[in-house]
């Protein structure tokens, strides 16, 4: 088993080689001089050079690389222009939020997607199997920044059940923390409620249709213990996978949930860095989020070979 | 499925597209679908033809005018005609999922062709290459690109396209590995055809089914995206009109004009549910296995 996590991680590695040539490449992208944006008003030519011999921009680019490189494996990404403060402390400072919200938003799509995919497999072909794909496809198209300022509309300023924005640290206040995170981990877990759905569907009717849920049923093993003990069990394999590969999305969809709701967390870091034109934080965040989804899928992996007995075996 | 997951359509198999259209057309669900497009698509091509007010015409006696005989979608923060702006904002949605995805293909196809059919070292660069770009969110990914950029149509349908590109890479090169042991494709070799020629003639034929369904799935995600980033004001730049940038707008007077926030979202909805279902259908349609 060590092994095999040892061989996983060496693979990783050319990946994260190709995302930090990738994210140190974006800077390259900016039009213009980057030391006469620094200079600002300034445009004496020994400020320029100080500026250039400061940030090492006289260096060749893969030199510069190097030097990048090596400061973000010490865990220095750089230094915020806004805040002037590390970027990975900014990144950490904000991260509780987003994993919050995230949490808040799995367990809602894991109780919605899963159920709702088991019982359409069940009752396949069945009214209930086409409400349950209707409202999936929903759920995958409409676009959750939408569902959030409709729900915001609805629930807060109609109804006012529940605050439109803000954020309390869950520790501080649990009740109003949830209460605050209700709709946006709504709004964040509706589409991977709908993508859960649709594999556990699909996973499931696989199984079924095996020789051995047959013989249970043969057996005059109950419906239910067949479908939960029997088929989920089984089933299941592909959507712990497909859970890790949802992480992505989900800091993706937390970028935009996190912009109308007005929390503070690693996706309106990024959005306030862009237009602030705090470059060094959108490379860290990006950085970050790849990683994090790296390490996502390595233990997606683990966990499905020791979820898999033949696997298991196997190493 | 999202759209960004990848089709499996065994290749090789591929049915002749008579038969495929028959199956399409005895597709409710698909037909929907292509329906929708087909009446979106006519209105943003139409939108200079029909007679509606000039989207950027501004009017300070109509500012957040419900909907009415007059302005049938109502007026927003500027008096603008909003139906007229819904109208015009097709173009730039439809646009910005046709040709971010147009990048993809055109990018991310012929890669997947290389690195599948020559395979070795090339194939180990660009499989790399993929793995790392798949490893980074999609909407982050065009968000930074964006960003670095700057903020434009243009550049943010070359973010979102450069994002969805490996995704075509990664099904182009899984299909080329299955079909280029077909015993066609030995034979082709074995009469001494150029590799080019063995590719155009031979491969690329048999991998477009699963090409063309990916492609229009990921219309919906492209369009998505697009109104993220244009929501984001990231996209399309004001005065010009947009679904998402509309949105941005409209969140700041959910009170005072909920009919501002209501139109562009349900646009946007529809329109992502017509590829969704087009691209389900195409997928029902093109795979032999559901003969």
């Amino acid at each position: 088993m060590y092994s095999y996590i040892g061989k996983r991680v060496l693979v990783a590695i050319p990946t994260l080689l190709i995302i930090s040539i990738f994210v140190f490449s974006l800077q390259k992208l900016l039009p213009g001089d980057p030391v006469l944006a620094l200079a600002g008003e300034d445009r004496d030519p020994q400020t320029i050079e100080y500026l250039r011999e400061k940030y090492h921009l006289n260096d060749p680019v893969p030199v510069q690389y190097i030097r990048w490189v090596g400061s973000a494996l010490q865990g220095d990404l750089g230094i915020s222009l806004k805040t002037n403060q590390p970027v990975l402390k900014l990144i950490g400072d904000k991260l509780p939020v987003t994993i919050q919200l995230a949490v808040m938003s799995i367990a809602f799509a894991f109780v919605i997607g899963i159920p709702m995919g088991i019982l359409a497999a069940v009752k396949k072909n069945t009214a209930l199997d086409y409400i349950a794909n209707v409202v999936a496809l929903s759920g995958l198209s409409i676009p959750n920044f939408w569902l959030g300022i409709m729900l915001i509309l609805l629930v807060s300023v109609k109804l006012g059940w529940l605050p439109a924005s803000g954020y309390q640290p869950f520790f501080d206040d649990p009740l109003r923390s949830i209460q605050t995170m209700l709709m946006p981990a709504f709004v964040l877990g509706n589409a991977l409620a709908a993508t859960l759905m649709r594999h556990t569907r699909s996973a499931m009717l696989s199984v079924l249709s095996a020789d051995y849920i047959r013989t249970a049923r043969a057996k005059g093993v109950s419906e239910w213990a067949v479908v939960l003990q029997h088929t989920f069990r089984n089933a299941v394999l592909p959507i712990v996978t497909l859970s890790a590969l949802l992480f992505g999305d989900l800091l993706a969809g937390a970028v935009l949930t996190e912009q109308i709701f007005t929390i503070p967390g690693f996706g309106k870091l990024i959005v306030d860095a862009v237009f602030t034109r705090d470059y060094a934080v959108v490379q860290g965040v990006v950085l970050c989020t790849a990683v994090g989804f790296i390490v996502m899928n390595l233990i997606a992996d683990v966990f499905y070979v020791l979820l898999n007995p033949r696997m298991r075996a196997a190493l | 499925m999202t759209a960004l997951d990848q089709v499996d359509i065994p290749p090789g198999e591929q049915r002749a597209p008579s038969r495929a259209w028959r199956k399409l057309k005895a597709n409710r669900g698909a037909l929907v679908g292509l329906f929708i497009i087909a009446f979106f698509t006519l209105l943003a091509v139409l939108a200079p033809l029909l007679p509606i007010p000039d989207p950027n015409a501004t009017s300070w006696s109509a500012i957040r005018k419900a909907p009415s005989a007059l302005n049938w979608l109502g007026t927003d923060d500027l008096g603008r005609d909003i139906l007229s702006r819904m109208i015009w904002g097709a173009q730039a949605s439809l646009l910005a999922g046709v040709v971010s995805v147009g990048i993809a293909v055109a990018i991310g196809v012929p890669f997947g062709l290389i690195s599948g059919y020559f395979g070795g070292w090339t194939d180990q660069i660009i499989s790399r290459v993929t793995e790392a770009f798949l490893a980074m969110p999609f909407l982050i990914t065009a968000i930074a690109l964006a960003a670095f950029l700057g903020p434009s149509l243009t550049n943010a349908m070359i973010a979102i396209g450069l994002s969805a590109m490996p995704v075509f890479i990664r099904l182009t090169r899984g299909q080329v590995l299955s079909v280029k042991t077909e015993d066609y494709v030995e034979g082709a070799r074995s009469i001494g055809l150029r590799h080019s020629s063995i590719i155009r003639r031979y491969i690329l034929p048999n991998v477009f089914a699963p090409i063309l369904v990916q492609a229009t799935l990921t219309i919906a995600t492209a369009i998505i995206a697009e109104a993220s980033l244009s929501f984001l004001g990231l996209g399309q730049q004001p005065p010009a009109p947009s679904w998402g940038s509309m949105l941005n707008v409209a969140k700041n007077y959910l009170s005072q004009a909920p009919w501002m926030a209501l139109w562009p979202g349900i646009a946007i909805f529809l329109v992502v549910i017509g590829f969704n279902l087009l691209g389900d259908g195409l997928r029902d349609a093109l795979d032999p296995r559901e003969a």
